[in-house]
């Protein structure tokens, strides 16, 4: 309890813009919580650390947090840190999204950031629903479902985002859920200490929106879904497909070493006076 | 012979807005590629990483200048260039720059519209769209050079008044100046005034990065320093914090629009030639003001008192000068290589005592001195 | 009224017209030290299209950018000159690349096989523009031979200015061998038209 004291009192703008606008149950806190203590255990200092965020419920979190924060145009988020990583590579660059925000209106921005292998670590909160406008579907709504802009049911198929980021060239991919909170502060600290492009899913509950227009309870119900249809990277390998059919894999998806952009430009930067190429 | 040829070079509009941009202090530009922006991106893809500046082709326009606006919160002077089909796509962003106050240039080599319209030829039809493209009540600085030396100039004009009033600050260059090469002499000693945002100096618990001052610009801590703050694109409180408090709301964006209204004496950018006798004046800007004043000497040669108010600054209007032409004036002919947007505005100041007259082309060709001739025969 | 003069380089996309602009440009304006304004007109086409660069000269600051009535055309294929032959003034010079050129439509005309030229003597059809500016330095009055190459060697790649040099020589003994036309005495001047 002292710990959590400890780190609210450090950590989060306490008395300035409380209370949040987060619904009572939101995954959204979980994950907060998860990134200050994965931060806090790194060691970074506060002001050496970005977070940069989009628009939605997730686009809200880095005001209520003590760094220096931005909180930017719909899907835009990792287009604002390029700029503030590449200007100033000492900072540490965290960038906070929704499911819409990264891969619906931002999904060209995500995939050219995995692919520059800018060296950033993308957060990116899935509750598979547009949470702040009423629940309409996304691109990671499931076939089948309702959504305020879905009543009849949801023709789309959706996409993963964590095999999006590993196909566009992300150093490091990890999935957890708010359920398995520890899981996801290791996959965090593991993210932020690769060089490039990281990215972290969050498997999280809109039990406001999408759990009510499925019938799936509420905050405890879905959270207990999480940890009934999430397998381990581990486990998975011993599963057969038929088995796998209505999981998802939790845990580290790929870890790989490639230059990061501001290395590769450095050499640029050295071609440009003259140089010699090795 | 060969020292001369290092001072004297012939430039295109395009490269004298990247010798501008340099010499302001710009280190970072973010773009993607466009006809007739593109020599800009290319040379400054050569250029920066020379002096430890960065280069970036970003995947689209809106990324473009998200990365500026990021790189400028971290504390470097940044740009994107681009035309008509990017700078749609900019206006997102733009607002964003402009409700946080982040200083950064955008060039916007105008070429034909609407949508893909003429690529490669002229026009000056994103008037408008420069000064009320971004939704929400906003202030805007355009700049619009008609010389390879204006391009230089005002590039550097436009950083200035970005890191002074934390802007953005638009630079509308039409194709013909872009792509137009004429001499220009840039000397290494030649003495040009750079302007730097002004930093906070209180202690970083002291600090309020929105504050309201008598030049109603704040002070601008650059991400990283010590001073942990947050930006967003919601109305916000001075301390940054988002707020839909009638009150708040309402002083903030005053704030906004007096930080220009109440300087707008610094923003008086234009040229009078042979106005102060003008009986039939002539208001122009970009490359039409360079055949006005072809036509104005030619008028004069014939015994007809003509003159011609050049604008350089589009935004915030330039209404005293304008003003002072209507007064005098007897006729006023406004040519545009569109269908008549600066026209309205100076139809919009005019109180009745001149007769205003248009010439509007949309052809992707430039408005020749023979045609306002031509036009002031007509009517005057 | 300044003097000015109106120039206009024309012909098919790749030919490097706009570069031929350029270069004249330089040596009129940096190394002749005239005000100079250049501009141009081209297709979406990297090659092929029509491509069409013009040069102002002036002695004194230039105010309308474009040509208006031609003291001098180049036209390096049939179209251009069909096209522009039309622009010039009565005194106004036109000259032609009579490798692609097979009728031109006024007589008072310099045609020199600047393609062919580039083709036979120098192997590499690509310095037919510059065999062109080297015909321009000898046939019209506003450019010095001297500025001219330097304007060339200063705008080429590296390793290429031996070619550029031969092909720039090889335009002026072209040029050395034409009959100079004369013209009849007339002012240039613009004039109100009646009709």
């Amino acid at each position: 309890m002292i710990e959590v004291t400890k780190l609210i009192h450090n950590y989060l703008r306490h008395d300035k813009k409380f209370p949040h606008v987060w619904c009572p149950g939101c995954g959204i806190g979980i994950m907060l919580g998860a990134l200050i203590r994965a931060i806090d255990h790194r060691g970074y200092q506060k002001d050496e650390i970005v977070l940069v965020s989009g628009i939605g419920c997730t686009g809200r979190l880095p005001v209520y947090v003590d760094f220096n924060t931005l909180h930017t145009t719909h899907g835009r988020a990792l287009t604002f840190a390029t700029g503030i990583k590449l200007a100033k590579p000492r900072l540490k660059v965290i960038v906070v999204m929704g499911d819409g925000d990264a891969v619906a209106i931002g999904g060209n921005h995500f995939i050219h950031a995995a692919r520059r292998n800018i060296d950033l670590t993308a957060i990116i909160l899935n509750n598979s629903v547009y949470g702040m406008t009423g629940g309409q579907y996304s691109p990671t709504t499931p076939y089948g479902m309702k959504t305020a802009t879905s009543v009849y049911s949801n023709v789309e198929h959706s996409f993963s985002i964590s095999e999006l980021a590993v196909t566009a060239g992300a150093v490091f991919v990890g999935r957890g859920t708010v359920y398995h909170a520890k899981l996801l502060e290791s996959l965090m600290e593991k993210a932020f200490q690769k060089v490039g492009f990281s990215v972290v899913e969050t498997i999280s509950h809109c039990h406001t929106q999408f759990g009510r227009m499925n019938r799936m309870g509420g905050a405890v119900e879905m959270m207990q879904w999480q940890r009934d249809h999430a397998v381990t990277v581990e486990k998975a390998a011993q599963m057969t497909e038929e088995e796998l059919k209505d999981k998802f894999k939790i845990g580290v998806l790929i870890d790989r070493n490639l230059p990061p952009y501001q290395d590769e430009y450095d050499k640029i930067r050295r071609w440009s006076k003259g140089v010699e190429r090795k | 012979m060969k020292k001369k040829a290092l001072k004297e070079l012939l430039l295109q509009g395009n490269e004298a807005v990247v010798e501008g941009a340099l010499r302001a202090g710009c280190r970072f530009f973010a773009g993607y590629p466009i006809t007739p922006a593109t020599e800009i991106s290319e040379q400054l893809s050569v250029r920066l990483p020379q002096v430890d500046g960065t280069f970036i082709q970003m995947e689209d326009e809106i990324a473009s200048l998200g990365a500026v606006i990021g790189a400028s919160l971290a504390g470097v002077k940044s740009m994107t260039a681009t035309s008509g089909p990017g700078f749609s796509l900019m206006q997102e962003n733009l607002g964003f720059a402009i409700i946080a106050e982040v200083p950064c240039v955008i060039v916007n080599a105008m070429r034909g519209g609407p949508s893909t319209g003429l690529p490669t030829s002229p026009a000056q039809s994103d008037v408008m769209q420069a000064r009320w493209g971004t939704h929400g009540d906003h202030p805007i600085i355009v700049l619009c050079p008609s010389t390879v030396r204006e391009c230089f100039d005002l590039t550097i004009k436009a950083f200035n008044y970005s890191e002074k009033y934390r802007i953005p600050v638009i630079l509308l260059i039409d194709e013909v100046v872009a792509h137009m090469r004429e001499k220009i002499t840039i000397a290494d000693d030649e003495t040009i005034d750079i302007v730097n945002r002004v930093k906070p100096t209180v202690p970083p618990e002291w600090y309020i990065p929105f504050e309201d001052t008598p030049r109603g610009v704040p002070p601008m801590a650059d991400f990283g320093e010590g001073y942990r703050y947050h930006v967003t694109g919601l109305t916000h409180d001075v301390r940054g914090f988002p707020t839909s408090r009638p009150d708040e709301v309402d002083a903030f964006i005053r704030r906004l629009f007096r930080k220009v209204s109440q300087n707008f004496a610094d923003f008086q950018i234009g040229e009078h030639y042979h106005i102060d006798d003008a009986e039939v004046a002539i208001i122009a800007y970009g490359c039409v003001a360079r055949s006005a004043r072809r036509a104005v000497a030619d008028c004069r040669d014939k015994g007809i008192k003509a003159g011609m108010l050049k604008l350089n600054t589009i935004w915030p209007f330039m209404r005293t000068d304008v003003e002072k032409v209507l007064r005098q004036a007897k006729v006023v002919i406004v040519p545009e290589m569109n269908m008549g947007q600066i026209s309205r505005e100076v139809k919009r100041v005019n109180k009745g005592s001149a007769k205003i007259f248009t010439i509007n082309r949309v052809d992707g060709t430039i408005i020749t001195p023979q045609e306002i001739m031509g036009r002031i025969k007509e009517v005057f | 009224m300044a003097f000015r003069y109106d120039i206009r380089l024309s012909g098919s996309g790749g030919q490097g017209i706009i570069l031929m602009g350029i270069i004249l440009a330089e040596a009129i304006g940096i190394y002749d030290g005239r005000y100079v304004a250049q501009t141009q007109s081209y297709g979406p086409e990297a090659r092929g299209g029509s491509s069409k660069a013009e040069v102002v000269v002036s002695d004194r600051q230039i105010d309308y950018p474009k040509a208006l009535q031609l003291d001098l055309l180049v036209a390096m294929n049939q179209k251009s000159c069909d096209d522009y032959y039309m622009d010039l003034k009565p005194d106004g010079i036109l000259i032609v690349d009579s490798t692609l050129v097979r009728q031109v439509p006024v007589s008072r005309a310099y045609r020199i096989p600047f393609t062919r030229i580039a083709r036979e003597e120098l192997n590499r059809e690509m310095v037919a523009n510059i065999v062109g500016l080297g015909a321009i330095a000898r046939l019209t009055p506003i450019v010095s031979a001297k500025a001219i190459e330097s304007a060339v060697l200063g705008r080429v790649p590296k390793g290429t200015e031996k070619l550029n040099r031969d092909a720039l020589q090889a335009g002026m003994k072209a040029a050395q061998k034409m009959k100079k036309i004369k013209f009849p005495e007339m002012t240039s001047e613009l004039v109100d038209e009646d009709t």
